[in-house]
């Protein structure tokens, strides 16, 4: 990893429909060596997938998220990772992290209803072993998503000319 | 009734684009690459700090030379960055912006008749400034063969017994040329060999992609004979903030000052804890957004080039001023039909002084989906002429 390695995943984070020309043109490389940069950042596993970010609540899916946090008993020998990885296998759980503070665990969820999101917790997640107790809190308004604001900022007046 | 204008006000020439600007903000959905600042906001924390700073009833003046927390930061800041050395008591006047800077540096130094030589193109202020000082603006043109550098035998060609200073700004608006130590070493002998003064504007100085920024006062023997102009306008998106900063050597400076508390009394406070707190925390987001516009320049410099306005690659600022000559039209006519016909708004290089002729300035300082939709309308218009 070097200078040009981040830049090359700051612009695909930010885009990630940029060739390998394009990239290579920003970034002062030949296309080849952009290209052959990009796949050894793929075969590493630094770029996880190429994706999107959707604004659903436009997109009028009528979806519902929840942040959800658990408490939970670590295993010996494992920790926290086997029943991470448990959860991690529902498609409901959209993000799982290990944090610090009163919970050990934090879930993002999505589900089409309120309804749909309270079942999986309180059918698929809460009675799992080891988990003691959940907080559930209900996304209201999104402003932003992997570093992108989703409300409209009002432009500042901007002039044609300027010396 | 009399005509009561002076003959300095009417001396100065009227700005060379009143017609493009108003035919520009008449249009709809015109591109410009006409405007020098960043598109970036200014960042957030720095925004925040000002903000809590006025909560805080931070709604007063300051001293004449401006808050001496931020003076001692830029002391400390210049010394790290470009090696300069300017005390923050008696060598630093913090300005409401740049030019204002450059106004009190030419009023301080110029008696009617003297010249004052300034590298061209250039902004369009240096020339009136010294004009309303009672000076002589002489131009030195700086060509395409020299990269848009000042070439050391023209300069020698344009001092006379009647010469005082010389205003340079690198990195270069509007062609985004750098001057690089050995550069500027070639016209400082000349500086110094004919005691004259420079005056440095720098703004763009944290605008350099390829090396680092030369500071001309850090040069041997420079520092008693420059005065040294920058501000937080282009690097930290600041430019409604109009934060500057002067730094000479006491003399100077305190002759300066006198006229700085005279018709200004200090810069906006609210400003300048913005800038502190960009110069203290500052430096991140800076660093971003001057990769942005590297990208950026990249790719519009290669459309340009390919489109047949050819272009040499600019290593600062966030121009790019490529010759016009291929459309077979003046740079007038360019920049009048691009923004009539494809509503797309550049600065004809001729109102930017000599060696602008032939030439336009576009400012990159754009969005990148912006810039590629100006490459398609410039491409278009290029292929109809």
């Amino acid at each position: 990893m070097d200078e040009k390695d981040l830049l090359l995943l700051r612009l695909l984070e930010e885009n990630s429909r940029l060739s390998s020309e394009e990239l290579g043109l920003m970034a002062e490389l030949s296309t080849e060596e952009a290209g052959r940069r990009i796949t050894s950042l793929e075969e590493n596993r630094i770029i996880r997938r190429y994706t999107t970010i959707i604004d659903w609540e436009r997109a009028a899916d009528g979806g519902v998220a929840a942040v959800i946090e658990l408490k939970v008993n670590p295993e010996r020998d494992f920790g926290y990772d086997r029943i991470a990885e448990r959860l991690a296998n529902f498609p409901e759980v959209r993000a799982l992290r290990l944090i610090t503070g009163v919970y050990d665990l934090q879930l993002v969820v999505t589900g089409k209803t309120m309804q749909e999101v309270a079942r999986f917790v309180s059918e698929s997640i809460a009675p799992m072993d080891r988990i003691r107790e959940t907080a559930t809190h209900i996304v209201m308004k999104t402003y932003k998503e992997n570093g992108q604001c989703f409300y409209e900022r009002e432009a500042g007046e901007r002039i044609p000319y300027s010396f | 009734m009399r005509n009561f204008l002076s003959a300095r006000a009417k001396a100065i020439p009227p700005s060379g684009i009143r017609k493009f600007f108003d035919l520009a903000v008449s249009m709809e959905g015109v591109i410009s690459l006409g405007v020098g600042e960043p598109d970036f906001p200014t960042p957030w924390h720095i925004c925040e700090a000002s903000i809590y700073s006025i909560e805080q009833g931070g709604t007063s003046y300051t001293s004449n030379r401006g808050l001496l927390p931020l003076r001692e930061a830029l002391s400390v800041w210049l010394r790290q960055h470009y090696n300069l050395s300017y005390s923050a008591d008696e060598e630093m006047i913090i300005t409401t912006g740049v030019s204002e800077g450059l106004d009190i540096a030419v009023r301080a130094i110029t008696d009617p008749g003297d010249e004052i030589i300034i590298a061209e193109p250039s902004y369009v202020s240096y020339s009136p400034c010294v004009t309303l000082a009672g000076g002589v603006p002489v131009p030195v043109q700086c060509r395409e063969k020299d990269h848009f550098r000042v070439n050391p035998d023209s300069l020698m060609e344009k001092v006379t017994s009647r010469s005082k200073a010389v205003i340079i700004n690198f990195p270069n608006n509007p062609t985004g040329a750098v001057m690089r130590k050995e550069h500027l070493s070639a016209i400082a002998d000349i500086i110094t060999d004919h005691d004259l003064l420079l005056i440095s504007d720098e703004v763009y100085s944290e605008l350099t992609y390829d090396g680092i920024h030369v500071s001309p006062a850090s040069l041997d023997g420079m520092w008693e004979r420059t005065i040294t102009l920058n501000g937080f306008s282009k690097a930290y998106a600041m430019t409604g903030w109009r934060i500057g900063y002067f730094c000479a050597p006491p003399e100077i400076c305190d002759a300066a000052l006198k006229i700085h508390q005279y018709v200004m009394l200090c810069a906006p406070v609210m400003g300048q804890v913005a800038a502190l707190e960009g110069l203290r925390r500052g430096e991140a987001e800076k660093d971003r957004m001057v990769q942005e516009y590297r990208v950026r320049r990249n790719v519009f410099v290669k459309g340009l080039n390919k489109i047949g306005l050819s272009c040499h690659l600019p290593e600062g600022a966030f121009y790019a001023f490529p010759s016009v000559e291929k459309s077979c039209l003046s740079d007038n006519e360019f920049a009048e039909r691009l923004l009539t016909e494809e509503h797309v708004a550049v600065v004809p290089g001729s109102v930017l002084g000599r060696g602008g002729e032939d030439h336009c300035r576009c400012a990159y300082a754009v969005s990148r989906e912006n810039l590629e939709e100006a490459l398609t309308r410039m491409e278009r218009f290029m292929h109809r002429i």
